[in-house]
């Protein structure tokens, strides 16, 4: 995957101790050329949004300088949702302990 | 109190940016997007280094708050706009703060930061100068803050909303799922308490509902108008949300926060807890 310099996935993990955290963590990437590759370069403002999977809010975060964003779930079926200014995108996910999931959501 | 004298727009705030008589105060837990930029003029507050007492747990003393207000340049009759990012949930918790010591002229600007962000609205990282002043506070109004015997006593007898997530509620997280799910206190809920969680007081860009849509979410859920209402959350800022929604917007009185919230209450020893939906 292309990714112009982004880092792919979400924040560095030192320091998570994942036998204890299910953690769901992306970027969020911009459309550079409106291909629908998410070529573009991280979205820096924004907010991503955490679903249950009876679609309630659960918890928000804004984007990092990197466009990445983390959340420390329960194991389990969420709905992570990304908006930027004049866009939004959503992806399931499913997360456990001992696993980061990793989520690219292209916009 | 109402939804035009707590709340103003973000076109409101735009037309007094350069108000000298306004002060424009970001809130948050953590500071670091003020760093990153902020609104103009905004000047901010740390919800832990500014607003908590740090050795005991408690808001700041009077005095504290006097020095704080007076240091930033905030006199008694300034009008106060308060914003913040989490959806303005530090923000209302500071505008309870102020609620409590006494302030004039507090206001939330509807939306916080996240609205004025996806709306494309001017940022700046220019930090603006202030002139100390001499504020004075009032003694803490605690008709709008709840503590834990009082919670108790209310089980079964008053509303008392638990505005966290449902798996907060449920027992299955002890935190939101952006922090660590870390602390030693059991998971649960206070019974009798009705879980509405502060989100659905809010559309997604983070502004308020409207009035009709905000009297229905509680209605819905079994909130009885007629008694006093308590809202925790888990360290008494969600609920300060929720407290702005029932005792600001809706005007209903005898509404308190109890700010101890879940933190406090899941490590009671004794305190009855109820667990599942």
């Amino acid at each position: 995957m292309k990714t112009c310099g982004a880092t792919p996935g979400g924040p560095d993990l030192a320091g998570v101790d994942l036998s204890k955290q299910a953690v769901i963590q992306g970027v969020v990437l911009l459309d550079g050329n409106s291909d629908s590759v998410p070529n573009g370069r991280p979205a820096t403002t924004g907010y991503v949004r955490l679903l249950d999977n009876n679609g309630e809010f659960v918890a928000e975060v804004p984007l990092n300088e990197h466009g990445q964003f983390r959340f420390f779930a329960a194991p389990g079926k969420w709905t992570v949702r990304a908006l930027v200014p004049g866009a939004q995108a959503q992806v399931e996910a499913s997360a456990a302990y001992g696993q980061a999931v990793e989520l690219t959501i292209s916009l | 109190m109402s939804r035009a004298q707590a709340l103003v727009t973000a076109d409101w705030l735009e037309e007094h940016i350069d108000d000298p008589n306004v002060a424009i105060i970001e809130v948050d837990e953590d500071t670091t997007l003020y760093e990153k930029s902020h609104i103009k003029n905004a000047i901010t507050f740390h919800w832990r280094n500014d607003l908590q007492d740090g050795l005991i747990r408690d808001l700041i003393s009077k005095q504290k708050f006097e020095a704080l207000l007076s240091k930033n340049g905030i006199a008694n009759d300034t009008t106060v706009v308060l914003y913040g990012g989490n959806n303005n949930w530090f923000a209302t918790y500071a505008y309870w703060y102020f609620k409590i010591y006494g302030h004039g002229d507090v206001r939330l600007l509807d939306g916080g930061r996240k609205k004025w962000e996806l709306e494309g609205r001017a940022l700046t990282t220019d930090i603006p100068s202030v002139s100390p002043t001499r504020y004075v506070a009032k003694e803490r109004d605690l008709s709008i803050r709840a503590f834990r015997d009082e919670v108790i006593s209310s089980i079964g007898a008053k509303n008392i909303v638990d505005v966290r997530s449902p798996a907060e509620y449920k027992g299955e997280l002890l935190a939101p799922a952006h922090l660590p799910q870390e602390g030693g206190q059991v998971a649960g809920h206070i019974p009798t308490a009705k879980n509405i969680p502060w989100s659905q007081a809010a559309n997604e860009d983070g502004s308020f509902k409207s009035d009709a849509e905000l009297a229905e979410l509680y209605k819905k859920a079994g909130v009885d108008f007629s008694k006093e209402t308590i809202a925790y959350c888990r360290i008494g800022e969600r609920s300060a949300f929720s407290w702005f929604v029932l005792h600001e917007l809706l005007n209903l009185k005898n509404v308190k926060n109890y700010d101890g919230s879940w933190t406090e209450y899941g490590s009671l020893v004794g305190a009855p807890i109820e667990v599942g939906a």
